[in-house]
């Protein structure tokens, strides 16, 4: 098994370079000139050619391309113009924000998703699996900006029940933080959590239709036991592949939410990265997120050999 | 097996009696049949065909012209004034944008998911049939692709192609580039290694033929039921790039620019956002359960 991971960690490798040297490209390719971006049309042309000496605009491709390189690897993603502060920075005061509002809306989705998800195969074809996977569908399919939009409308804008923008603070009391968490959390939440309750559904109708399943019954274990401890262990490894991809697609379905809700995250950041034609800060959130990208797909593949030995068998033994 | 089963059969019915129940099996695996008994595939077909219909026909559908600036008519409610959905922010017909957005967001869409799928399917062709060091560098290269999160990549290309449909295709499109590689090479694999490919080979098809003629035809089905799917992602996508302000740019209607506009007048006019949202999520929807039908046909492996 821990060939396999290394393997897996090593093959990480050529991939991580190549999302480096893709961001690259792609960000040379944006059309306009950085310096005179940062400084406005009206600059001398004296300091538009000073600024792309310092910002080293005047060297090859080649040369820009290794210079990159090196500052990524010492950590170094660049200096936003906009904010006139390291992207290292501003990624490091947003992260945190993004992350509550990501894991929390995960962790939502994970436990209803997975309880639908469960309820729905242990009853299959009942009318509650036929509602709940209707459901998951429209789920599955709604926009995440509209469905936020819809909720500002219902529960701010008609109702008045919660705010529909920024973030609480505890100076203001604890139920401030979560009121301001309510609306972009649920909005966040649902599409995960219609993925989990499909998945989990198919997953575990093809675990509890299984001949040890029928042999644990036939021994007499009570039904919850079977289902609960036995069925969803078996179950599990689609639904772990499938939180890994989720987590990743939280990330960006952040970028809509925090747009929606005015969250102060690495969405708006983006955004208003975008707006301001901030280059270096498009770089280096993009970089930043598909490094994080990577890393989340080779933890959720180590997670993933470990709760499903058969898939080292490569690597050496394997198996039980 | 099946061969011993028609041998009784054609025993037991006589040749005739057998060949019309051939007949009857044949009519009833018949993937169209299949697919009509499939009621939510059925109702996900209506709402396809429905919304391609209102796309066509848009000229002859909408009310007023979708581009019209009325200062006098802004923000009308639905039904005020003989505006089926009411009025936009320039006082612009509703109802009849809607009907034109649907126009370009399922051209975006469809577009979007066929370019994808061509250079997808070369790629995927290619890695798979030739293995080694090909498969090696066109499958990093797509892994690094996938490593970017959909909506970044495609914010990042959109900044360097500047907005517009082409431009909307083409960012969809190489967007969807890597999972339909992956997708065909993985049938590739499997099929290449067929007895009737191996045969191929002993009699000397050319790899072009082998590729185009044999291998392609039976990795379709996998490729039809995902760019089924798809569709259903690149109408999200497009809508989600115009509602950033990066997709389409006014004043050409799409659902993902309504959108935009409803957002800024959420309070004064919630319509906008509501119904341009809802023909989203259905035609959405619709892509969806055709797309699941489709699967569940053409690919029983896979069926939930």
């Amino acid at each position: 098994m821990l060939k396999t991971i290394l393997k897996r960690v090593l093959q990480a490798i050529p991939t991580l370079l190549i999302v480096i040297t893709f961001t690259f490209i792609l960000t040379r390719m944006i059309p306009g000139n950085p310096a005179l971006t940062m400084l406005g049309p009206q600059a001398p042309k004296e300091s538009v050619e000073k600024l792309e000496e310092e910002l080293g605009l005047n060297k090859s491709k080649g040369e820009q391309y290794v210079i990159y390189l090196n500052q990524i690897l010492h950590g170094d993603f660049g200096k936003s113009y906009a904010y006139n502060q390291s992207v290292v920075e501003l990624i490091k005061e947003r992260i945190p924000n993004t992350l509550v509002i990501t894991l929390t809306s995960l962790l939502i989705a994970l436990v209803l998703g997975m309880i639908v998800g469960i309820v729905s195969a242990v009853r299959q074809y009942s009318i509650l699996d036929y509602i709940f996977m209707v459901l998951a569908l429209v789920g599955v399919s709604m926009p995440i900006f509209w469905l936020g939009l819809m909720l500002v409308l219902v529960f701010s804008v008609n109702l008045g029940w919660l705010p529909a923008m920024g973030m609480g603070s505890m100076a203001n009391g604890l139920w401030d933080v979560i009121s301001h968490m309510i609306l972009p959390c649920f909005c966040l939440s649902t599409i995960p959590m219609a993925t989990f309750a499909r998945i989990t559904r198919s997953s575990m109708l093809e675990v509890v239709n299984g001949d040890y399943v029928k042999a644990l019954r036939a021994r007499g274990l009570k039904e919850g036991v079977v289902i609960w401890k036995h069925a969803l262990k078996n179950a599990l490894p689609p639904i772990v592949t499938v939180l890994g991809l989720q987590l990743a697609s939280a990330f960006t379905g952040a970028i809509l939410t925090e747009s929606i809700f005015s969250w102060p995250g690495m969405g708006t950041l983006i955004v208003s990265a975008i707006d301001n034609r901030d280059y270096a800060l498009i770089q280096g959130v993009v970089l930043f997120t598909a490094i994080v990208f990577v890393v989340i797909n080779l933890i959720v593949d180590i997670v993933y050999t470990i709760i499903n030995p058969k898939v080292s068998y490569e690597g050496g033994k394997g198996g039980n | 097996m099946a061969g011993k089963k028609n041998m009784t059969d054609t025993a037991v019915l006589g040749a005739d009696a057998h060949s019309q129940l051939i007949k009857r099996e044949r009519r009833a695996n018949n993937v169209w049949n299949k697919l009509r008994r499939n009621k939510t595939a059925m109702i996900g077909l209506v709402i396809v065909t429905f919304m391609i219909i209102i796309a066509i026909f848009a000229p002859f559908i909408a009310t007023h012209d979708p581009n019209m600036i009325k200062p006098s008519e802004t923000y009308l409610g639905i039904g005020e004034n003989g505006h089926i959905f009411g009025t936009d922010e320039f006082g612009r017909d509703l109802f009849s944008r809607v009907v034109y957005g649907a126009r370009i967001s399922l051209i975006a869409a469809i577009g979007g998911t066929f370019v994808g799928a061509i250079i997808g399917i070369i790629l995927g062709l290619i890695a798979g049939y030739l293995g080694g060091a090909a498969d090696a560098v066109i499958m990093r290269l797509m892994d690094g692709m996938l490593a970017f999160p959909f909506v970044l990549l495609a914010i990042i290309l959109m900044t360097i192609l500047g907005q517009g449909l082409q431009n909307v295709i083409l960012a969809i499109g190489i967007g969807n580039v890597p999972s339909f590689a992956r997708v065909v090479r993985g049938q590739v694999y499997i099929v290449k290694n067929e007895e009737y490919c191996n045969a191929g080979r002993v009699l000397g098809v050319s790899n072009l033929r082998m590729l185009l003629r044999h291998i392609l035809p039976n990795t379709i089905s996998p490729i039809i039921v995902y760019a089924t799917l798809n569709v259903a992602g690149a109408i999200i996508s497009e809508a989600t790039l115009s509602f950033l302000g990066l997709g389409i740019s006014q004043p050409t209607a799409s659902w993902g620019n309504i959108l935009r506009a409803g957002k800024d007048c959420l309070n004064t006019a919630p319509h906008i956002a509501t119904i341009s949202g809802i023909f989203i999520l259905v035609t959405v929807l619709g892509f969806n359960l055709f797309g699941d039908g489709v699967r569940d046909v053409l690919d029983p492996k896979m069926k939930k």
